[in-house]
């Protein structure tokens, strides 16, 4: 039998409340959706149009799809904590296990980044990148289409343990050693936390090269590094970090593998192994992921601030350098995470002053934003409320990181929910308030109909207000000496109204949550009368507007010229119209070889989570021949001919008037 | 909704939230505010010099975005100038701002981190008293060498004398943190750091593992308590009085996962215990599990 199953035996399966009630929840859901689609006969659509496409833009909303459900995932994760942590006070336990709860703050650190907002991001890249540059596709189509699978293989794998047994790490989001290795988590948590971070990883990797290439290599002739938009800078800076340090994580959890699976000693802290090594390495990645996610929001909000305020981004120049600035700082700070560990005073305060530096350029960032505004004419939709929002709630949140750049505050401060507040602030008040508005602004692009203001701006309110009231609670806590993970505390502390007022804060902005739900139902019912017929809802300026809402599956028909930095409002202002001549558009055709091959990876992880060799050989083998296929063949693109594109474009604008 | 309502709307609630909070939390509770001996005491200036040489920037950017989003809104009809642009003069005082006071930051954060080393003695004119500290899954093992005592999750020295903490760990990775008197330092297996504390006056302060270390790191809490020179010494008298020594076959016990332990005391103990610990993770020692 273990041959057959490694380790994975009939103990290993759900017995616990959660993971039962996971199973449950997970089996329902699954009946739901299968039986759904087979009434509808809706399979052959699906996997035609949708799961097999290379179109970015379809790759892009099942990237956005993916992360809001994995949003969902997280937010309960984020509800238990602070029901647990609410009640467990003094004579009180609280309703779970310390391990439980350990298992559950990991995986939704591990989620909220991993799965929530790189998703979302890469959702972003894929919907707007191509536009923004005028391209027709991206450098690497099959890419495109693992990347995402591989994501998905990552983001189901990271809630496995609920259908198929074990557990999850419990051990904090980075699974740091010594307590991550075998001595002290001898179960399969800590290889279902590696093979989903290993699998999804990849996955982020290849994405990072692939529209890094596609950046340097397909801009619309014209398009110099200095017309770029805003967004696409931002996100080419987070795509140089991308594949600067993802390649860091992936060996340094592969030593960790060889530690736990091969009983060698990197991390270990006996025979010469030295846990001090891993935690170094990896906030070597780990720091500057975290400007791999609020990179490209700077570059939303630099989109948005000058569309709504009608005007051209104040010092395009600086705000492109502060960028770079903070790419290449980014990577020279990573040790503020162990000032605690005894590197001695001069390195300390190396670091520490590095850190304070990254401030420099992002205050620059931020002067020319408000600069934008300055004389411009400001017209407050929902993505606009979001940019607000963002700069007051990031300058706060940013004095508290800087203050934590001064070894001697965090000393203080480090590992107490001062430090959970402040990272919370940066990735929900910076990243995430980005992605928010990002896809307000770019879903008339997508989808062809804007989404409802009003319910739009409900769920901004509420996410602001719920913000603060969940998370200024966190940094008084911190003040008051309360550490982070606690499943229990005393009731001398004090420190229980705060827990609960930050609860009612995290209420608030599930119904912010639940307003963005709503927004989207009613905005499809209603999208008769919310359809953009023009491309360009919002008077824009970059070329994503030039074209129809939604584009055509081949975006421009014509390749567009660039002289301008603000090319579409260049051209509105002299209202010029480029002559119509067609040619033949060559498009990638669709595969399913990115499903096989990121399939048969998920194999070999599970493989190798239980022990199961022959399986880990299957899946190994099974994807490399997946590749290998791939690259043999041949037939991987079609041509629409120029007479065909003519009739789509002029079917489109009859249609549009 | 109008601008000057919504302006109105985030400052209001955001007022009003921080004071219910102030309320709620109780100012005396804010330990890190309320420090009891000089490194905690200077730890909490560099706060407090930090957040107000940064308000510097923050408050005008507060106001300039709220001015801003009401006056260039839409409905207003103020100046538009939408082909504006600024003179290389002005982005060059934008990045000058903030590295002007980045530098000075910078300064602060040089001198004050070798100030506040917690590897540096302290400076005084007392003799200053030594103090093992092993993290355990999940408890703190305090060994007194001079003294010849340890004990567990409680930990009593003298006021106004120095304390050299020397951490090391026989488990996970961990961090040792007493708020009120300074900040944390993590305690390793087969190393060991420095942590160099003093309290002012006479009290007792909570002290808690700051790093995940296992099942139950939330109950690993001890008691640091300062007293006078002659509580001191009776204290010490009275421990080694108690006919409880920590021999190895205890220590191994001791070792032992267990979780939300009382205080214990030992009257006597090995005098190479400490370095034991360390050394079991270099070379097989004998006795030690
Ligand atoms: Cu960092």
């Amino acid at each position: 039998m273990s041959i057959l199953f490694g380790k994975l035996t009939l103990a290993a399966l759900p017995h616990e409340w959660f993971t039962i009630a996971g199973t449950i929840f997970i089996t329902i859901m699954g009946i739901a959706v299968v039986a759904f689609l087979t009434h509808k006969k809706l399979w052959k659509w699906l996997w035609k149009e949708w799961l097999t496409s290379t179109d970015p833009k379809k790759i892009g909303i099942m990237y956005i799809i993916v992360a809001s459900l994995m949003l969902f995932r997280g937010a309960i994760d984020a509800g238990m904590i602070w029901l647990q942590q609410s009640l467990s006070v003094g004579v009180s336990n609280g309703y779970i296990s310390p391990n439980h709860f350990q298992q559950i703050f990991t995986a939704h650190g591990d989620i909220m980044i991993f799965f929530v907002t790189m998703g979302f991001l890469a959702g972003l890249w894929n919907l707007i990148l191509p536009l923004q540059i005028g391209s027709r596709d991206v450098a690497f189509p099959f890419l495109n289409t693992l990347s995402l699978w591989l994501y998905i293989a990552g983001a189901i794998f990271v809630n496995l343990f609920f259908v198929l047994g074990g557990e999850f790490a419990a051990t904090g989001w980075l699974a740091l050693p010594p307590l991550s290795e075998l001595q002290f988590s001898p179960g399969v948590g800590v290889d279902y936390w590696i093979w989903s971070l290993q699998i999804s990883g990849l996955g982020t990797l290849l994405g990072g090269i692939n529209f890094l290439v596609t950046i340097l290599k397909m801009r619309a002739p014209g398009m110099t590094l200095m017309k770029m938009p805003m967004f696409v800078w931002t996100s080419l800076c987070s795509m140089v970090l991308v594949v600067s340090i993802f390649p860091i994580l992936a060996a340094t959890i592969a030593l960790l593998t060889l530690d736990r699976f091969m009983g060698m000693h990197f991390f270990t802290t006996s025979f010469g192994g030295n846990p001090m090594m891993y935690i170094s390495l990896i906030w070597s990645w780990g720091h500057p992921e975290v400007y791999v996610l609020i990179l490209p929001a700077y570059g939303i909000y630099s989109e948005i601030v000058a569309t709504f305020s009608q005007k051209r981004l104040s010092g395009y120049g600086s705000v492109v350098a502060g960028s770079i600035g903070i790419t290449l700082l980014a990577l020279l700070v990573w040790l503020h995470h162990f000032f605690t560990m005894g590197a001695g005073a001069d390195v300390n305060a190396f670091f520490g002053i590095m850190t304070m530096f990254i401030t420099v350029p992002t205050a620059a960032l931020v002067f020319n934003w408000l600069a934008t505004m300055y004389k411009g004419r400001i017209r407050f939709f929902t993505p606009m409320d979001w940019f607000v929002g963002f700069v007051f709630t990031f300058t706060l949140g940013g004095m508290a990181g800087v203050l934590m750049g001064i070894p001697g505050v965090d000393f203080q401060v480090h590992n107490t929910l001062y430090l959970v507040a402040h990272f919370h602030t940066m990735i929900i008040g910076g990243a995430l308030f980005g992605i928010f508005a990002g896809i307000t602004y770019w879903f008339p692009k997508a989808t062809g109909f804007t989404l409802n203001e009003r319910l739009g701006r409900y769920a901004f309110w509420c996410w602001i207000i719920g913000f603060f009231a969940s998370f200024v609670p966190l940094y008084i806590l911190g003040f008051m000496g309360a550490t982070r993970r606690l499943d229990h505390y005393e009731a001398s502390t004090g420190w229980q109204p705060l827990f609960i007022v930050a609860g009612v804060g995290l209420i608030i902005i599930a119904c912010g949550a639940l307003f963005q739900v709503l927004q989207i139902i009613v905005s499809i019912k209603q999208r008769k009368q919310n359809i953009d017929k023009t491309g360009d809802p919002w008077n824009g300026r970059t070329l994503e507007w030039a074209i129809p809402s939604p584009p055509p599956v081949y975006n421009f028909a014509i390749i567009p010229k660039v002289t301008e930095r603000d090319q579409f409002w260049a051209d509105k202002a002299s209202k010029q119209t480029a002559k119509q001549v067609y040619e033949d558009i060559h498009m990638p055709k669709n595969t399913a070889l990115g499903i096989y091959t990121s399939g048969f990876i998920f194999l070999f992880g599970f493989a190798m989570v239980w022990h199961i060799v022959w399986l880990a050989i299957v899946g190994l083998l099974g994807a490399i021949s997946c590749v290998i296929i791939r690259s043999f063949d041949e037939d991987t693109e079609y041509v629409i001919p120029a007479d065909e594109v003519a009739k789509m474009e002029a079917e489109r604008k009859s249609f549009y008037g | 909704m109008k601008t000057k309502t919504k302006i109105a709307a985030i400052i209001l609630p955001a007022v009003l939230l921080f004071f219910l909070l102030f309320l709620l939390a109780g100012h005396s509770n804010w330990s890190l505010l309320n420090p009891k001996g000089p490194i905690a005491q200077q730890e909490r200036n560099l706060m407090v010099v930090g957040i107000s040489l940064m308000l510097i920037v923050v408050v005008p950017v507060f106001i300039l975005l709220f001015t801003f989003a009401f006056k260039y809104r839409e409905g207003n009809k103020a100046k538009y100038a939408p082909n504006q642009r600024h003179s290389t003069k002005f982005q060059l005082l934008l990045w000058a701002i903030p590295t002007v006071i980045i530098l000075i930051l910078a300064v602060i954060n040089w001198k004050s981190t070798h100030q506040l080393d917690p590897f540096k003695p302290l400076i005084s004119n007392v003799k200053p008293i030594t103090i093992q500290v092993v993290s355990l899954p999940w408890k703190w093992l305090f060994i007194y060498p001079e003294q010849n005592i340890a004990t567990v999750n409680f930990v009593e020295f003298p006021q106004t004398t120095p304390v050299n903490f020397q951490l090391t760990s026989d488990a996970a990775m961990n961090s040792f943190w007493i708020p009120q008197l300074g900040g944390q330092m993590y305690a390793m297996a087969g190393m060991s750091t420095q942590l160099h504390l003093m309290a002012s006056a006479p009290g007792s302060f909570a002290g808690s593992a700051a790093e995940i270390s296992g099942q139950g790191f939330s109950g690993m809490k001890f008691t640091a308590k300062a007293v006078t020179n002659s509580d001191f010494d009776s204290w010490v008298k009275s421990v080694q009085a108690r006919r409880t020594p920590l021999g190895l076959a205890e220590y191994n016990k001791l070792a032992a996962p267990s979780s939300n332990n009382p205080p214990a005391f030992y009257s006597s103990t090995d005098k190479n215990l400490y370095n034991n610990i360390i050394m079991k993770y270099m070379m097989p020692t004998q006795g030690i599990q």
